[in-house]
């Protein structure tokens, strides 16, 4: 009766499955998503072995695969795939900042900047910070009129850190520390 | 109300038990959230312990940690999503049985019976489409198990290695062989829908 993968009463660990950078689905089925020629290149860069597992032996089988397609099908994919990419590149281009700025001499406070961007709550983000960091967090309106985030406290490296953490889709790249030293110090 | 989400929906689909995924939405389908009382967490506890068995009690301390604090996300349509560290564990639509979610099938994909869809069955699967018959019985499909009607499946699929999608059957595996036409499972959750690419930040 018993099957080589029956559960039994030892411990079993989670296994851990790989997504896709650009679609978030398991990479063997960015085929079936809008966006296969990005994903392809994400995975080219970031699991060569998965790649060419996944994409050597594929390429024929998808070929055979579009012959049964339909221009429709076809017209619909490129659209959807080109609404998904230029909201992704949208999104790869948006900067965050954080920027420790000089209250007095001994005081400053940390504002962030852009991770709306992302589609990041801000005022959930600002309470993740007060309890991360045990101190003052709000959202605010700067002079652009833009919402930021003021942490009291010099923690830019802590946010960064928290941010590359919590949401794993703003790429590290794209995090700008900035400090805005008081004039004639 | 209702047409507006049926309109969008592929032919194939049918099943408007477990609602629109296909439509739903974070930020506008979740009504509220709460943190259970923890009476109410070891009643849900008890019942998926008493829903899968032997798929879960090797892992269910590691699944739903006791100490942690268990999140209720009422959405409309009735679904219940349950949530523990921001990610969703389980969702289900009243007080139906407990589907667990694919993110969660994948770690531990041992949980369910597996039924395997043919290649062709994929691209349909993923637009949100029940799973027909003929896609668990042709020559790419494999029914290694036998389950009866009203089980909560996982769908895996021809020369894939991951979990596809999450159902209930509508008959039981020999009449799916033996009917071989209508819905075989009722698919409730897919790769790429709505719940799939939800973010929970709490
Ligand atoms: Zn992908």
């Amino acid at each position: 009766m018993d099957s080589p993968d029956a559960p039994s009463s030892e411990h079993v660990k989670p296994r851990e499955v790989p997504y896709c950078g650009f679609c978030s689905l398991p990479p063997e089925y960015c085929e079936f998503g809008p966006t296969l020629d990005k994903c392809k290149q994400w995975l080219s860069k970031n699991d060569k072995v998965l790649y060419a597992i996944l994409y050597n032996t594929l390429d024929d089988q998808l070929a055979a695969a579009s012959l049964n397609e339909t221009p429709e099908d076809d017209k619909k994919k490129a659209k959807e795939a080109a609404k998904i990419e230029k909201q992704m590149q949208k999104k790869m281009q948006s900067k965050v900042l954080i920027k420790r700025i000089e209250r007095t001499k001994r005081k400053c406070v940390t504002s962030v900047f852009g991770l709306e961007n992302f589609d990041v709550d801000l005022k959930k983000a600002a309470k993740l910070f007060a309890n991360k960091f045990a101190c003052g967090s709000s959202v605010t309106k700067n002079n652009q009129g833009n919402d930021e985030i003021v942490v009291q406290g010099d923690v830019s490296d802590e946010i960064f850190d928290l941010i590359l953490e919590h949401w794993p889709i703003v790429p590290e790249d794209n995090i700008d520390l900035i400090e805005d030293k008081k004039k004639g110090k | 109300m209702e047409s507006d989400w049926t309109r969008e929906q592929p032919r194939t689909y049918s099943c408007k038990e477990l609602g629109p995924w296909g439509l739903f939405n974070i930020k506008e389908d979740v009504t509220g959230h709460t943190q259970v009382k923890s009476s109410v967490q070891r009643a849900i506890r008890a019942k998926i312990l008493e829903q899968y068995k032997e798929g879960i009690e090797g892992i269910i301390d590691d699944v739903m940690p006791k100490k942690a604090p268990l999140i209720l996300m009422k959405c409309h349509e009735h679904i219940n999503l349950i949530v523990m560290n921001n990610e969703v564990l389980f969702f289900n639509h009243f007080d139906g049985p407990y589907f667990p979610t694919l993110k969660l099938l994948h770690k531990y994909p041992n949980m369910l019976p597996r039924l395997q869809v043919d290649r062709g069955a994929i691209k349909f699967v993923m637009a949100g489409a029940n799973i027909m018959c003929p896609g668990l019985t042709s020559k790419g499909a494999r029914m290694d198990v036998s389950v009866p009607a009203d089980a909560v499946v996982a769908i895996t699929a021809e020369g894939k290695n991951e979990i596809l999608a999450v159902g209930t059957t509508k008959m039981s595996t020999d009449d799916i062989k033996r009917i071989n036409k209508n819905i075989g499972v009722e698919t409730a959750h897919y790769l790429n829908d709505y719940l799939w690419k939800t973010v929970v930040d709490i």
